[in-house]
Protein backbone atom coordinates (compact mmCIF):
# COMPACT_ATOMS: atom_id res chain seq x y z
CA UNK A 1 0.00 0.00 0.00
CA UNK A 2 1.74 3.38 -0.66
CA UNK A 3 0.46 5.88 1.80
CA UNK A 4 2.69 8.50 2.98
CA UNK A 5 0.45 9.50 5.35
CA UNK A 6 2.72 8.73 8.99
CA UNK A 7 6.44 9.21 7.76
CA UNK A 8 9.44 8.58 9.28
CA UNK A 9 11.64 10.23 7.13
CA UNK A 10 14.78 11.88 8.80
CA UNK A 11 13.88 15.44 6.71
CA UNK A 12 10.81 17.99 7.79
CA UNK A 13 7.88 19.46 5.76
CA UNK A 14 6.04 22.86 6.56
CA UNK A 15 3.57 23.81 4.67
CA UNK A 16 1.48 27.42 4.14
CA UNK A 17 -1.48 27.89 3.21
CA UNK A 18 -4.24 30.52 2.87
CA UNK A 19 -6.36 32.48 0.69
CA UNK A 20 -4.73 34.02 -2.25
CA UNK A 21 -3.23 37.66 -0.76
CA UNK A 22 -2.94 36.48 2.57
CA UNK A 23 1.05 37.07 2.47
CA UNK A 24 2.12 33.30 3.03
CA UNK A 25 4.35 32.68 0.07
CA UNK A 26 6.00 35.93 1.24
CA UNK A 27 6.29 34.07 4.61
CA UNK A 28 7.47 31.48 3.05
CA UNK A 29 10.75 32.90 1.40
CA UNK A 30 11.24 34.65 4.62
CA UNK A 31 11.38 30.97 6.05
CA UNK A 32 13.10 29.99 3.52
CA UNK A 33 16.26 32.69 3.69
CA UNK A 34 16.41 32.05 7.16
CA UNK A 35 16.72 28.17 7.58
CA UNK A 36 19.16 29.01 4.93
CA UNK A 37 21.32 30.95 6.43
CA UNK A 38 20.99 28.34 9.39
CA UNK A 39 22.73 25.68 7.50
CA UNK A 40 20.45 23.81 6.45
CA UNK A 41 19.57 22.14 3.35
CA UNK A 42 15.54 23.17 2.59
CA UNK A 43 13.59 22.47 -0.72
CA UNK A 44 11.20 24.79 -1.95
CA UNK A 45 7.75 23.18 -3.48
CA UNK A 46 5.34 25.01 -5.18
CA UNK A 47 1.64 24.34 -5.74
CA UNK A 48 1.36 22.96 -9.49
CA UNK A 49 4.82 22.85 -10.35
CA UNK A 50 4.94 19.11 -12.28
CA UNK A 51 6.45 19.59 -15.50
CA UNK A 52 4.33 17.04 -17.43
CA UNK A 53 1.19 17.69 -15.70
CA UNK A 54 1.40 21.53 -16.70
CA UNK A 55 0.94 21.29 -20.15
CA UNK A 56 -2.31 19.77 -20.12
CA UNK A 57 -3.28 21.88 -17.52
CA UNK A 58 -2.50 24.91 -19.15
CA UNK A 59 -4.61 23.81 -22.12
CA UNK A 60 -7.19 22.62 -20.56
CA UNK A 61 -7.69 26.22 -18.27
CA UNK A 62 -7.26 28.15 -21.86
CA UNK A 63 -9.91 25.91 -23.89
CA UNK A 64 -11.91 25.88 -20.09
CA UNK A 65 -12.08 21.86 -20.41
CA UNK A 66 -12.71 21.69 -16.39
CA UNK A 67 -15.72 19.97 -14.81
CA UNK A 68 -15.33 20.30 -10.85
CA UNK A 69 -14.30 17.02 -11.18
CA UNK A 70 -11.69 16.65 -13.39
CA UNK A 71 -10.09 20.08 -12.31
CA UNK A 72 -9.93 18.07 -8.84
CA UNK A 73 -8.41 14.93 -10.16
CA UNK A 74 -5.53 16.77 -12.53
CA UNK A 75 -4.75 18.37 -9.67
CA UNK A 76 -4.08 15.40 -7.85
CA UNK A 77 -2.35 14.19 -10.25
CA UNK A 78 0.09 17.34 -10.66
CA UNK A 79 -0.07 16.92 -6.71
CA UNK A 80 1.05 12.93 -7.06
CA UNK A 81 3.88 14.01 -9.35
CA UNK A 82 5.19 16.67 -6.53
CA UNK A 83 5.23 13.98 -4.00
CA UNK A 84 6.60 11.51 -5.78
CA UNK A 85 9.75 13.67 -7.57
CA UNK A 86 9.89 17.02 -5.20
CA UNK A 87 8.59 15.87 -1.47
CA UNK A 88 9.73 12.26 -0.31
CA UNK A 89 13.42 12.04 -1.89
CA UNK A 90 14.31 14.88 0.19
CA UNK A 91 12.18 14.13 3.02
CA UNK A 92 14.18 10.70 2.81
CA UNK A 93 17.43 12.30 2.47
CA UNK A 94 16.93 14.49 5.56
CA UNK A 95 16.45 18.01 3.95
CA UNK A 96 13.99 20.40 4.78
CA UNK A 97 10.49 20.96 2.50
CA UNK A 98 8.89 24.11 2.27
CA UNK A 99 5.15 23.33 0.01
CA UNK A 100 3.65 26.94 -0.56
CA UNK A 101 -0.05 25.79 -0.57
CA UNK A 102 -0.73 22.18 0.00
CA UNK A 103 -3.54 19.56 -0.06
CA UNK A 104 -5.78 21.93 2.45
CA UNK A 105 -5.67 24.46 -1.06
CA UNK A 106 -7.39 21.03 -2.81
CA UNK A 107 -9.36 20.40 0.11
CA UNK A 108 -11.34 23.68 0.10
CA UNK A 109 -11.11 24.63 -3.91
CA UNK A 110 -12.69 21.72 -4.64
CA UNK A 111 -15.46 21.37 -2.10
CA UNK A 112 -16.22 25.03 -3.11
CA UNK A 113 -16.56 23.75 -6.29
CA UNK A 114 -19.11 20.99 -5.39
CA UNK A 115 -17.25 18.33 -4.73
CA UNK A 116 -17.71 15.82 -2.29
CA UNK A 117 -15.47 16.67 0.96
CA UNK A 118 -15.20 13.28 1.84
CA UNK A 119 -14.08 11.68 -1.67
CA UNK A 120 -11.78 14.69 -2.16
CA UNK A 121 -9.70 13.84 1.15
CA UNK A 122 -9.96 9.91 -0.13
CA UNK A 123 -8.05 11.22 -3.15
CA UNK A 124 -5.18 12.58 -1.59
CA UNK A 125 -4.79 10.02 1.21
CA UNK A 126 -0.85 9.12 -0.51
CA UNK A 127 0.11 12.96 0.83
CA UNK A 128 3.01 12.98 3.48
CA UNK A 129 1.18 14.44 6.44
CA UNK A 130 3.08 18.11 7.06
CA UNK A 131 5.32 18.75 10.12
CA UNK A 132 3.32 21.75 10.74
CA UNK A 133 0.86 23.19 8.38
CA UNK A 134 0.15 26.80 8.85
CA UNK A 135 -2.66 28.61 7.96
CA UNK A 136 -2.68 32.52 7.44
CA UNK A 137 -5.96 33.90 7.80
CA UNK A 138 -6.86 37.19 6.75
CA UNK A 139 -10.76 37.90 6.79
CA UNK A 140 -12.50 37.73 3.36
CA UNK A 141 -12.51 41.97 2.87
CA UNK A 142 -8.88 42.28 3.46
CA UNK A 143 -8.17 39.43 1.17
CA UNK A 144 -10.30 40.01 -1.86
CA UNK A 145 -9.08 43.73 -1.52
CA UNK A 146 -5.17 42.71 -1.94
CA UNK A 147 -5.90 40.51 -4.79
CA UNK A 148 -8.10 43.09 -6.60
CA UNK A 149 -6.68 45.54 -6.13
CA UNK A 150 -2.78 43.79 -7.31
CA UNK A 151 -4.62 41.81 -10.35
CA UNK A 152 -5.64 44.06 -13.30
CA UNK A 153 -8.19 41.06 -14.50
CA UNK A 154 -8.84 37.80 -12.28
CA UNK A 155 -8.65 34.38 -14.60
CA UNK A 156 -11.74 32.36 -15.36
CA UNK A 157 -10.89 29.16 -12.71
CA UNK A 158 -9.72 31.52 -10.52
CA UNK A 159 -12.62 33.21 -10.58
CA UNK A 160 -14.75 30.60 -10.70
CA UNK A 161 -16.37 31.62 -13.70
CA UNK A 162 -17.19 27.63 -14.28
CA UNK A 163 -19.71 27.92 -11.77
CA UNK A 164 -21.75 30.28 -13.20
CA UNK A 165 -22.35 31.88 -9.41
CA UNK A 166 -22.05 35.25 -10.70
CA UNK A 167 -22.24 37.13 -14.47
CA UNK A 168 -19.49 39.58 -13.22
CA UNK A 169 -15.98 37.96 -12.06
CA UNK A 170 -15.34 40.20 -9.23
CA UNK A 171 -18.50 39.24 -7.91
CA UNK A 172 -18.07 35.54 -8.53
CA UNK A 173 -14.77 35.87 -7.03
CA UNK A 174 -15.90 37.08 -3.78
CA UNK A 175 -18.84 34.60 -3.66
CA UNK A 176 -15.77 31.75 -4.20
CA UNK A 177 -12.74 32.94 -2.07
CA UNK A 178 -15.93 33.25 0.89
CA UNK A 179 -16.81 29.78 0.28
CA UNK A 180 -13.15 28.55 0.44
CA UNK A 181 -12.52 30.67 3.84
CA UNK A 182 -15.35 28.46 5.18
CA UNK A 183 -13.79 25.43 4.13
CA UNK A 184 -10.51 26.55 5.44
CA UNK A 185 -12.11 27.31 8.90
CA UNK A 186 -13.72 24.00 8.92
CA UNK A 187 -9.92 22.30 8.56
CA UNK A 188 -8.42 24.01 11.58
CA UNK A 189 -10.00 21.42 14.22
CA UNK A 190 -9.81 18.56 11.34
CA UNK A 191 -6.12 18.61 10.58
CA UNK A 192 -4.31 20.94 13.39
CA UNK A 193 -3.69 23.66 11.06
CA UNK A 194 -1.73 26.49 12.96
CA UNK A 195 -3.58 29.32 12.59
CA UNK A 196 -1.34 33.06 11.87
CA UNK A 197 -3.70 35.97 12.03
CA UNK A 198 -2.50 37.63 8.76
CA UNK A 199 -3.31 41.17 9.20
CA UNK A 200 -0.33 41.42 11.96
CA UNK A 201 2.82 43.02 10.52
CA UNK A 202 5.01 40.99 8.77
CA UNK A 203 8.11 40.69 11.11
CA UNK A 204 5.47 39.58 13.96
CA UNK A 205 4.00 36.95 11.59
CA UNK A 206 7.41 35.64 10.73
CA UNK A 207 8.31 35.40 14.41
CA UNK A 208 5.61 33.19 15.40
CA UNK A 209 6.07 30.90 12.38
CA UNK A 210 9.88 30.73 13.49
CA UNK A 211 9.20 29.86 16.90
CA UNK A 212 6.93 27.11 15.65
CA UNK A 213 9.30 25.79 13.46
CA UNK A 214 12.31 25.70 15.34
CA UNK A 215 10.67 23.13 17.98
CA UNK A 216 11.09 21.07 14.68
CA UNK A 217 14.54 21.23 13.76
CA UNK A 218 17.40 19.45 15.74
CA UNK A 219 21.16 19.71 15.17
CA UNK A 220 21.07 16.50 13.10
CA UNK A 221 19.75 17.84 10.35
CA UNK A 222 21.99 20.68 10.11
CA UNK A 223 25.01 17.84 10.19
CA UNK A 224 23.10 16.03 7.59
CA UNK A 225 22.44 19.21 5.50
CA UNK A 226 26.47 19.50 5.46
CA UNK A 227 26.96 16.08 4.87
CA UNK A 228 24.40 16.18 1.68
CA UNK A 229 26.45 19.23 0.23
CA UNK B 1 -35.28 4.49 -19.87
CA UNK B 2 -33.25 3.39 -16.25
CA UNK B 3 -32.10 5.49 -13.50
CA UNK B 4 -27.94 6.26 -13.35
CA UNK B 5 -26.44 4.45 -10.55
CA UNK B 6 -23.14 5.18 -9.32
CA UNK B 7 -20.64 2.74 -7.16
CA UNK B 8 -19.99 5.38 -4.96
CA UNK B 9 -19.96 9.34 -4.37
CA UNK B 10 -21.87 10.69 -7.80
CA UNK B 11 -20.22 13.92 -9.62
CA UNK B 12 -21.27 17.46 -8.55
CA UNK B 13 -22.76 19.43 -10.83
CA UNK B 14 -24.12 17.05 -13.36
CA UNK B 15 -27.69 16.21 -14.38
CA UNK B 16 -28.66 12.67 -12.72
CA UNK B 17 -31.74 11.32 -14.11
CA UNK B 18 -32.98 8.73 -16.28
CA UNK B 19 -30.87 7.94 -19.41
CA UNK B 20 -32.35 6.24 -22.56
CA UNK B 21 -28.88 4.65 -23.72
CA UNK B 22 -27.08 1.64 -22.82
CA UNK B 23 -23.53 1.43 -21.33
CA UNK B 24 -21.71 -2.05 -22.20
CA UNK B 25 -18.54 -2.57 -21.01
CA UNK B 26 -15.87 -4.83 -22.45
CA UNK B 27 -12.90 -5.86 -20.26
CA UNK B 28 -10.24 -8.27 -20.61
CA UNK B 29 -6.25 -7.98 -20.12
CA UNK B 30 -4.10 -6.82 -22.71
CA UNK B 31 -4.15 -9.10 -25.98
CA UNK B 32 -7.08 -10.61 -25.34
CA UNK B 33 -8.89 -9.34 -28.46
CA UNK B 34 -11.20 -6.12 -27.12
CA UNK B 35 -10.47 -3.58 -29.86
CA UNK B 36 -11.26 -6.17 -32.68
CA UNK B 37 -15.00 -7.21 -30.54
CA UNK B 38 -15.69 -3.51 -29.79
CA UNK B 39 -15.30 -3.08 -33.54
CA UNK B 40 -17.50 -6.00 -35.00
CA UNK B 41 -19.93 -5.16 -32.24
CA UNK B 42 -20.41 -1.69 -33.40
CA UNK B 43 -20.63 -2.66 -36.84
CA UNK B 44 -23.52 -4.96 -36.22
CA UNK B 45 -24.87 -2.16 -33.81
CA UNK B 46 -25.44 0.09 -36.20
CA UNK B 47 -26.81 -2.00 -38.87
CA UNK B 48 -29.16 -2.83 -36.69
CA UNK B 49 -30.24 1.15 -36.20
CA UNK B 50 -28.41 1.74 -32.65
CA UNK B 51 -26.43 5.20 -32.44
CA UNK B 52 -23.22 3.69 -31.18
CA UNK B 53 -20.12 5.49 -29.19
CA UNK B 54 -17.33 3.80 -28.80
CA UNK B 55 -14.47 4.99 -26.42
CA UNK B 56 -11.42 4.11 -24.41
CA UNK B 57 -8.69 4.48 -21.97
CA UNK B 58 -6.32 7.57 -23.09
CA UNK B 59 -9.14 9.01 -25.66
CA UNK B 60 -10.27 12.25 -23.80
CA UNK B 61 -9.37 15.44 -25.06
CA UNK B 62 -8.68 16.93 -21.55
CA UNK B 63 -5.88 14.40 -20.59
CA UNK B 64 -5.39 11.62 -23.75
CA UNK B 65 -2.42 13.59 -24.96
CA UNK B 66 -0.77 13.98 -21.60
CA UNK B 67 -1.26 10.69 -20.34
CA UNK B 68 0.53 9.40 -23.80
CA UNK B 69 3.75 11.53 -23.75
CA UNK B 70 4.25 10.32 -20.32
CA UNK B 71 3.80 7.01 -21.10
CA UNK B 72 6.83 7.30 -24.29
CA UNK B 73 8.69 8.95 -21.36
CA UNK B 74 8.39 6.65 -18.87
CA UNK B 75 8.91 9.36 -16.34
CA UNK B 76 6.05 9.55 -14.22
CA UNK B 77 5.67 8.00 -10.76
CA UNK B 78 2.80 5.39 -9.94
CA UNK B 79 0.75 7.45 -8.31
CA UNK B 80 1.02 10.25 -10.75
CA UNK B 81 -0.08 7.91 -13.25
CA UNK B 82 -2.76 6.08 -11.78
CA UNK B 83 -4.25 9.69 -10.80
CA UNK B 84 -3.82 10.93 -14.68
CA UNK B 85 -5.64 7.66 -15.78
CA UNK B 86 -8.70 8.61 -13.56
CA UNK B 87 -8.79 12.36 -15.02
CA UNK B 88 -8.92 10.70 -18.46
CA UNK B 89 -12.02 8.30 -17.22
CA UNK B 90 -13.86 11.41 -15.37
CA UNK B 91 -13.32 13.44 -18.51
CA UNK B 92 -14.85 10.65 -20.62
CA UNK B 93 -17.56 10.05 -18.74
CA UNK B 94 -18.68 13.44 -17.84
CA UNK B 95 -18.03 15.24 -22.08
CA UNK B 96 -18.95 12.01 -23.62
CA UNK B 97 -20.45 8.40 -22.00
CA UNK B 98 -23.11 10.35 -20.46
CA UNK B 99 -24.01 12.67 -22.68
CA UNK B 100 -24.08 9.55 -25.19
CA UNK B 101 -26.35 7.52 -23.03
CA UNK B 102 -28.62 10.90 -22.08
CA UNK B 103 -29.02 11.04 -26.05
CA UNK B 104 -30.14 7.21 -25.99
CA UNK B 105 -26.56 5.81 -27.81
CA UNK B 106 -25.40 2.70 -27.11
CA UNK B 107 -21.96 3.63 -25.80
CA UNK B 108 -19.20 0.36 -25.91
CA UNK B 109 -16.28 0.84 -24.02
CA UNK B 110 -13.07 -0.64 -24.52
CA UNK B 111 -11.76 -1.34 -20.81
CA UNK B 112 -13.48 0.76 -17.42
CA UNK B 113 -12.65 1.59 -14.35
CA UNK B 114 -12.00 -2.28 -13.60
CA UNK B 115 -7.92 -2.27 -15.94
CA UNK B 116 -7.46 0.97 -14.30
CA UNK B 117 -8.16 -0.90 -11.05
CA UNK B 118 -6.37 -3.94 -11.79
CA UNK B 119 -3.29 -2.25 -12.45
CA UNK B 120 -3.02 0.02 -9.81
CA UNK B 121 -3.74 -2.63 -7.46
CA UNK B 122 -0.86 -4.88 -9.23
CA UNK B 123 1.46 -1.67 -8.80
CA UNK B 124 1.14 -1.57 -4.88
CA UNK B 125 -1.90 0.84 -4.66
CA UNK B 126 -3.99 0.44 -1.55
CA UNK B 127 -7.40 -1.54 -3.22
CA UNK B 128 -9.82 0.74 -1.29
CA UNK B 129 -7.81 4.08 -2.02
CA UNK B 130 -8.32 3.54 -6.47
CA UNK B 131 -11.74 2.36 -5.38
CA UNK B 132 -13.30 5.08 -3.71
CA UNK B 133 -11.82 7.22 -6.10
CA UNK B 134 -13.67 5.31 -9.14
CA UNK B 135 -16.60 5.56 -7.02
CA UNK B 136 -17.98 8.40 -9.62
CA UNK B 137 -18.34 5.70 -12.17
CA UNK B 138 -21.41 4.82 -13.19
CA UNK B 139 -22.95 1.42 -12.92
CA UNK B 140 -22.80 -0.21 -16.49
CA UNK B 141 -25.85 -2.37 -18.14
CA UNK B 142 -23.25 -5.10 -18.48
CA UNK B 143 -19.99 -6.05 -18.06
CA UNK B 144 -18.26 -8.79 -20.84
CA UNK B 145 -14.96 -9.88 -19.51
CA UNK B 146 -13.13 -11.67 -22.12
CA UNK B 147 -11.32 -13.80 -20.22
CA UNK B 148 -8.05 -16.67 -21.22
CA UNK B 149 -7.56 -19.18 -18.84
CA UNK B 150 -3.36 -18.66 -18.92
CA UNK B 151 -1.04 -15.34 -19.07
CA UNK B 152 0.88 -17.51 -21.94
CA UNK B 153 -1.93 -17.88 -24.02
CA UNK B 154 -1.75 -13.69 -24.29
CA UNK B 155 1.52 -13.95 -24.63
CA UNK B 156 1.22 -15.94 -27.89
CA UNK B 157 -1.22 -13.79 -29.00
CA UNK B 158 0.26 -10.91 -28.74
CA UNK B 159 3.04 -12.15 -30.73
CA UNK B 160 0.67 -13.95 -33.11
CA UNK B 161 -0.77 -10.42 -33.62
CA UNK B 162 2.69 -9.09 -34.92
CA UNK B 163 2.58 -6.23 -32.61
CA UNK B 164 5.36 -7.29 -29.95
CA UNK B 165 5.38 -6.68 -26.41
CA UNK B 166 4.73 -3.36 -25.03
CA UNK B 167 6.57 -1.87 -22.16
CA UNK B 168 3.47 -1.00 -20.26
CA UNK B 169 1.86 -3.99 -21.32
CA UNK B 170 4.57 -6.28 -20.22
CA UNK B 171 5.02 -4.54 -16.92
CA UNK B 172 7.79 -3.10 -17.71
CA UNK B 173 8.03 -0.88 -14.90
CA UNK B 174 7.49 -3.42 -12.25
CA UNK B 175 10.80 -5.42 -12.60
CA UNK B 176 9.35 -8.64 -12.49
CA UNK B 177 11.54 -10.45 -15.21
CA UNK B 178 14.37 -9.91 -16.88
CA UNK B 179 13.11 -9.76 -20.01
CA UNK B 180 9.52 -8.77 -21.85
CA UNK B 181 8.16 -12.41 -22.07
CA UNK B 182 9.16 -13.03 -18.56
CA UNK B 183 7.62 -9.68 -17.26
CA UNK B 184 5.05 -9.81 -19.50
CA UNK B 185 3.61 -13.13 -18.32
CA UNK B 186 4.51 -12.62 -14.59
CA UNK B 187 2.51 -9.14 -15.12
CA UNK B 188 -0.41 -10.50 -17.10
CA UNK B 189 -1.01 -13.69 -14.37
CA UNK B 190 -0.83 -10.49 -11.69
CA UNK B 191 -3.87 -8.83 -13.45
CA UNK B 192 -5.77 -12.19 -13.99
CA UNK B 193 -5.68 -12.96 -10.54
CA UNK B 194 -6.77 -9.47 -9.91
CA UNK B 195 -9.86 -9.57 -12.56
CA UNK B 196 -10.63 -12.82 -10.96
CA UNK B 197 -11.09 -11.42 -7.65
CA UNK B 198 -13.62 -8.35 -9.50
CA UNK B 199 -15.73 -11.08 -11.22
CA UNK B 200 -18.02 -11.35 -8.60
CA UNK B 201 -17.17 -8.15 -6.73
CA UNK B 202 -18.85 -6.22 -10.31
CA UNK B 203 -20.55 -9.15 -11.74
CA UNK B 204 -18.46 -9.65 -14.73
CA UNK B 205 -19.92 -11.83 -17.67
CA UNK B 206 -17.39 -13.96 -18.30
CA UNK B 207 -16.84 -14.54 -21.76
CA UNK B 208 -14.38 -17.32 -22.99
CA UNK B 209 -11.57 -15.34 -24.81
CA UNK B 210 -9.84 -18.49 -25.76
CA UNK B 211 -12.24 -19.80 -28.47
CA UNK B 212 -11.78 -18.57 -31.98
CA UNK B 213 -13.25 -15.05 -33.08
CA UNK B 214 -16.47 -15.57 -34.63
CA UNK B 215 -17.53 -17.66 -31.95
CA UNK B 216 -16.60 -15.34 -28.92
CA UNK B 217 -18.18 -12.30 -31.12
CA UNK B 218 -21.24 -14.60 -31.32
CA UNK B 219 -21.40 -14.88 -27.64
CA UNK B 220 -20.94 -11.33 -27.47
CA UNK B 221 -24.18 -10.80 -29.10
CA UNK B 222 -25.86 -13.00 -27.36
CA UNK B 223 -24.98 -11.19 -24.31
CA UNK B 224 -25.82 -8.02 -25.81
CA UNK B 225 -29.51 -9.52 -27.47
CA UNK B 226 -30.32 -9.50 -23.93
CA UNK B 227 -30.23 -6.03 -23.48
CA UNK B 228 -31.75 -4.33 -26.38
CA UNK B 229 -34.21 -5.52 -29.08
CA UNK B 230 -32.41 -6.32 -32.07
CA UNK B 231 -33.86 -7.07 -35.36
CA UNK B 232 -32.60 -10.45 -36.55
CA UNK B 233 -33.62 -9.10 -40.49
CA UNK B 234 -32.26 -5.88 -40.45
CA UNK B 235 -29.10 -6.65 -38.57
CA UNK B 236 -27.20 -8.86 -40.64
CA UNK B 237 -24.10 -10.50 -39.23
CA UNK B 238 -20.94 -8.71 -40.17
CA UNK B 239 -18.39 -11.09 -41.90
CA UNK B 240 -15.98 -12.03 -39.47
CA UNK B 241 -12.30 -12.11 -40.95
CA UNK B 242 -10.21 -13.85 -38.34
CA UNK B 243 -6.95 -11.52 -39.61
CA UNK B 244 -9.33 -8.46 -39.03
CA UNK B 245 -7.67 -5.13 -37.08
CA UNK B 246 -8.89 -2.58 -35.77
CA UNK B 247 -6.54 0.33 -35.18
CA UNK B 248 -7.63 2.49 -32.16
CA UNK B 249 -9.42 5.90 -33.18
CA UNK B 250 -7.24 8.68 -31.56
CA UNK B 251 -10.25 10.20 -29.78
CA UNK B 252 -13.88 10.02 -30.02
CA UNK B 253 -16.03 12.85 -30.79
CA UNK B 254 -18.57 13.65 -27.99
CA UNK B 255 -21.95 13.17 -29.48
CA UNK B 256 -23.24 17.27 -29.67
CA UNK B 257 -25.80 16.42 -31.95
CA UNK B 258 -29.22 15.13 -30.85
CA UNK B 259 -29.25 11.55 -31.19
CA UNK B 260 -31.10 9.66 -34.08
CA UNK B 261 -34.43 7.45 -32.57
CA UNK B 262 -32.11 4.41 -31.45
CA UNK B 263 -34.67 1.95 -30.74
CA UNK B 264 -36.95 0.94 -34.19
CA UNK B 265 -39.94 1.81 -32.95
CA UNK B 266 -42.75 -0.86 -33.37
CA UNK B 267 -45.72 0.69 -35.40
CA UNK B 268 -48.11 -0.31 -32.68
CA UNK B 269 -46.34 1.80 -29.46
CA UNK B 270 -45.95 4.51 -31.94
CA UNK B 271 -50.06 3.96 -32.59
CA UNK B 272 -50.58 4.23 -28.94
CA UNK B 273 -48.45 7.38 -28.04
CA UNK B 274 -50.45 9.26 -30.49
CA UNK B 275 -53.82 8.05 -29.15
CA UNK B 276 -52.45 9.47 -25.51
Amino acid sequence: MISYGHHRYPGRLFVVEGTDGSGKSTQLSLLYQWLKSEGYSVFFSEWNSSPLVKDTTRRAKKRRLFTPTTFSLLHATDFADRTERDIIPPLKAGAIVLADRYIYTAFARDVARGCDRAWVRETYKFAVKPTAAFFFRAPLDVAIDRIVSARPQLKFYEAGMDMDWADDEEDSFKIFQGKILEEYDHMISEFGLTVVDATQPIPTQQRQMREIVSRYLKDKLKEKAVAVR
Amino acid sequence: MKEMEFYGTALPNIEIGPYAGKLIVIEGTDGVGRSTHVALLRTWLESAGYAVLDTGMTRSILAGRGIKDARSGHTLGRLTMQLYYATDFADRLENEILPALRAGFVVLTDRYIYSAIARAVVRGADPNWIRAIYGIALVPDAILYLRVQTAEELASRVLTSGRGFDYWESGMDLGLGNDYYDSFVAYQKLLLKEFERMKTEYNFEVIDASKPVKRVAAALRRSIKRLIEVDPVAASEPIVNESVKTEPREKSVPPTVPAPTVKPVEPRAAEQKLRT
